[in-house]
């Protein structure tokens, strides 16, 4: 290669192969797709449910929020772990930015599990 | 381009082929690449469907065909095994799944019942043949029928599907937009369905006395 070119020039023409060998295929089935091979919509075809039973009803519909407080628990009792062991495992070697970085994150969590406790969520029933 | 298989003569081309030179057209390629990639919907109805798994496990390993791959959803299925007994009251199931299924699609009546109604051909409640709704490619008698035949079949459509022209009036369904792509789906009548057969794709043999 001559001194002068951009080093970086290889990898600009390999990443321009390589996307270009990945679109070919994908341009050709759609080429072949809109010129020779007529789309056939339908009712059944463009039904929402597709066990053969009559679709009944909308897929939009109103799915409730509930489930946001058992990804709450999850995030304190689960996730947080998973942070807390190396926390605790290298406690004392840690510079004051990423004790405080963790502080924080303990105390959002904290701030959830709160929640959850005040919105009876622990309560056995 | 794509009829270029009557161009070239099949004595020049075995003759090339000894010299290590293969001539191929658009069509055949096509049709290789089509024919060696059907994916069957996962869907039984009856006993036969029994054998239709056996035909896809280790033993008789449909694999080998190229037609392995079962899809739980029809619309990412091509080839549907209709394999078994189809109850009046399943046959609008069944024809539904067959609309939402993409193009090219094709059908396989698998066994007696599928064919003809089989041994229940005179009950009140299952129909005649799948073919009454359907447009059958390939239809496998036996009751029910062993794993081999049914290889035996999907081999068969592949055959049909390799040796299908690409242009003309026998073109591939997908390649042919007169061909409607749903078929109508039976209601449940008093006694029947309705309508009890799709003139379209079946009309019944004259009876002669």
């Amino acid at each position: 290669m001559e001194p002068n070119q951009n080093p970086y020039l290889v990898l600009a023409l390999l990443a321009g192969a390589a996307a270009g060998f990945a679109l070919t295929p994908l341009l050709a089935a759609w080429a072949w797709a809109r010129f020779f091979s007529p789309p056939k919509p339908g009712q059944d075809k463009n039904d929402t449910y597709e066990c053969g039973l009559k679709s009944s009803g909308d897929a939009w519909i109103h799915f409730r929020s509930e489930y946001y407080l058992y990804g709450i628990i999850f995030l304190v009792f689960d996730v947080e772990t998973i942070f807390l062991l190396p926390f605790a495992v290298s406690f004392t070697g840690l510079p004051v930015g990423a004790f405080v970085a963790m502080i924080i994150f303990l105390v959002l969590l904290v701030e959830g599990l709160v929640w959850a406790w005040r919105k009876g969520f622990l309560n056995w029933r | 381009m794509l009829e270029s298989t009557a161009m070239i003569d099949e004595g020049l081309k075995s003759e090339l082929q000894k010299q290590g030179v293969y001539v191929t057209s658009l069509q055949e390629l096509y049709n290789w690449g089509r024919a060696n990639s059907v994916w069957p919907l996962t869907f039984g109805l009856a006993c036969c469907a029994i054998e239709m798994m056996a035909a896809s496990m280790s033993r008789f390993d449909l694999a080998r065909f190229g037609a392995e791959v079962f899809r739980p959803s029809p619309r990412q299925a091509d080839l549907m095994i209709v394999a078994g007994t189809v109850t009046k009251k399943m046959a609008p199931l069944v024809v539904r799944l067959y609309n939402q299924m993409p193009e090219p699609k094709y059908v396989i009546a698998m066994g007696a019942c599928a064919i003809s109604g089989g041994p229940f051909k005179q009950g009140y409640n299952v129909l005649k043949g799948i073919d009454r709704y359907l447009p059958v490619d390939v239809a496998i008698p036996g009751c029910p029928p062993r794993p081999e035949a049914l290889i035996h079949a999907i081999m068969t459509l592949q055959e049909k599907i390799r040796n299908q022209a690409l242009t003309g009036p026998n073109r591939p369904r997908h390649l042919n937009a007169d061909i409607e792509g749903e078929y109508p789906v039976p209601a449940y009548g008093q006694n029947d369905l309705e309508p009890p057969k799709n003139s379209e794709v079946w009309q019944p043999p004259p009876i002669q006395r």
